[in-house]
């Protein structure tokens, strides 16, 4: 059975393992590094990345999230999670994994009376438009060449995916709408293949 | 496109979870607070062993703190209200602070209604002390709840009474045969209709987090132990002997609550936590718990 590991610092962790299992897969919680060798794919869930960012040091999980990173293995970012994976956040000298190649921007819809929820069309999942919940949330600024946008609000990048790594600015998990989950399972079944 | 709504207003207070919440009365506190790895910050204009020990009427904190705190960090902020004060709880929303504490810890305003929090795009935090009280703050439409605890006494005595009593009274409810439920409704003063919702999810439909005592990093592990999703930590942090080491001890503590290893290691170079006061010393009336019902 497909495993997927959901980073569990902090954050939407519990809500992620739900929407796992709901798609068919086998859930684990990744509170240290040894347990990143027994799962085909991760998510890095929401929650605050500064704090996910100071655990990951702490814990010295930087390294062994690069090296899962450079296996080849999938990851999912959501919210927080897509700025752990952003190779570039604007305004700051340095990413956190650095590993997928989008510029993000930290809370760039406003403060928590400004977050939303929207209907998006996103490319590669089919039927009704997908209700989206974004928390004081990040956007991709700009993706680069191999980076494939997947869907957008306002104009703005809120979904894209880079090779092996999935990033959103939205909140997935925390919602009945297991389609992305299901995406990203499917992305960790058959890597290779773009969906 | 839609803003406060319940997922947005409830998701952002699960987004918090495995954290913790610290006080802070100033931009640099705020600072160190989130290179601790808060997950959040409270501004205030004194933390509550403060207010304890100054008296007089406690209000919304000064505004200008509040928009320091917030320009200083990134991580969202939150800001006291007076219970049932209407307008200091609008003033605060317009200024963007990302939750509002309805608290027990300031004067209450209104010692007989709490403020209708549905009505507001902002999302709340509340204290509860039993699950009657927890869903008389939902029904009102706060979006996160945290124990009362005794607040400013830097004993955890209080908070653990009260997660330990909520979450005994939701296995109960979870137990309940359907038609039982109604009377639990009557008996704890809750709706029937959030208990069954309760008794279908298994657990509250908000986060819950400790509050009110919680002075060192072992008081914040017990809490995460007992249930509670997350810990805000008030004069704790402030008024030990090293806020900087303390702050990041108990964020520690929090995410390993049961590697004891870890909280041995994170809790020995600390110096001396805040010190305690024994509730029975303090009167009724001066038992911010009994503030709200």
């Amino acid at each position: 059975m497909t495993t997927i590991g959901v980073l569990g610092l902090q954050g939407a962790v519990r809500e992620h393992v739900r929407s796992i299992e709901a798609g068919g897969a086998k859930a684990v919680v990744v509170k240290k590094a040894e347990q990143l060798t027994n799962i085909d794919g991760l998510i890095l869930p929401g929650g605050e990345s500064t704090t996910m960012r100071r655990l990951i040091d702490v814990y010295g999980l930087m390294e062994p999230l690069r090296a899962f990173a450079a296996s080849g293995k999938p990851m999912f970012g959501t919210c927080a999670g897509l700025i752990l994976l952003a190779g570039e956040i604007a305004g700051y000298d340095e990413p956190h994994l650095g590993v997928m190649d989008v510029v993000v921007e930290r809370n760039s819809f406003g403060r928590q009376k400004e977050s939303f929820e929207a209907d998006l069309m996103i490319t590669g999942i089919e039927g009704d438009p997908y209700t989206a919940v974004f928390i004081r949330a990040p956007h991709i600024v700009s993706a680069g060449p191999d980076t494939q946008v997947l869907a957008t609000h306002n104009d703005r990048i809120v979904l894209a995916r880079h090779g092996q790594f999935l990033g959103c600015s939205f909140h997935p998990e925390l919602t009945e709408d297991h389609r992305l989950t299901e995406y990203f399972i499917k992305m960790v079944e058959s890597p290779a293949v773009v969906i | 496109m839609n803003t406060g709504t319940d997922r947005v207003k409830r998701g952002m207070a699960e987004m918090q979870k495995g954290g913790v919440i610290m006080d802070v009365v100033n931009a640099e506190q705020a600072k160190l607070a989130e290179a601790a790895g808060a997950v959040a910050v409270m501004a205030l204009e004194r933390v509550p062993s403060d207010i304890r020990k100054e008296g007089g009427v406690a209000r919304m904190a000064d505004l200008r703190i509040v928009e320091e705190v917030m320009s200083a960090v990134s991580i969202p902020v939150m800001a006291k209200a007076r219970i049932g004060h209407i307008t200091e709880a609008r003033v605060l929303e317009s200024m963007g602070v990302d939750y509002i504490d309805e608290s027990e810890v300031l004067t209450p305003a209104d010692e007989e209604y709490h403020l209708m929090k549905s009505d507001f795009t902002v999302p709340f935090v509340c204290g509860c002390r039993d699950l009657g009280e927890a869903a008389r703050r939902i029904g009102e439409g706060t979006s996160m709840l945290r124990t009362k605890g005794e607040p400013g006494t830097g004993n955890i005595v209080e908070a653990v009474r009260h997660m330990r009593k909520v979450n005994g009274q939701i296995r109960k409810v979870v137990n309940m045969s359907k038609d039982e439920l109604m009377t639990e409704a009557k008996l704890l003063g809750a709706s029937f209709d959030l208990l069954l919702e309760i008794k279908e999810l298994g657990r509250l439909p908000v986060v819950n987090f400790a509050a009110g005592g919680v002075a060192t990093p072992a008081d914040a592990a017990l809490m995460m132990e007992l249930g509670a999703d997350g810990v805000f930590v008030g004069s704790g942090i402030f008024k030990s002997d090293n806020p900087e080491k303390f702050a990041r001890a108990i964020v520690e503590a929090t995410t390993h609550y049961q590697d004891y290893e870890l909280i041995a290691k994170v809790s020995k170079e600390l110096g001396t936590a805040m010190k305690g006061m024994e509730i029975s010393s303090l009167s009724l009336e001066d038992r911010m718990q009994e503030r709200g019902w």
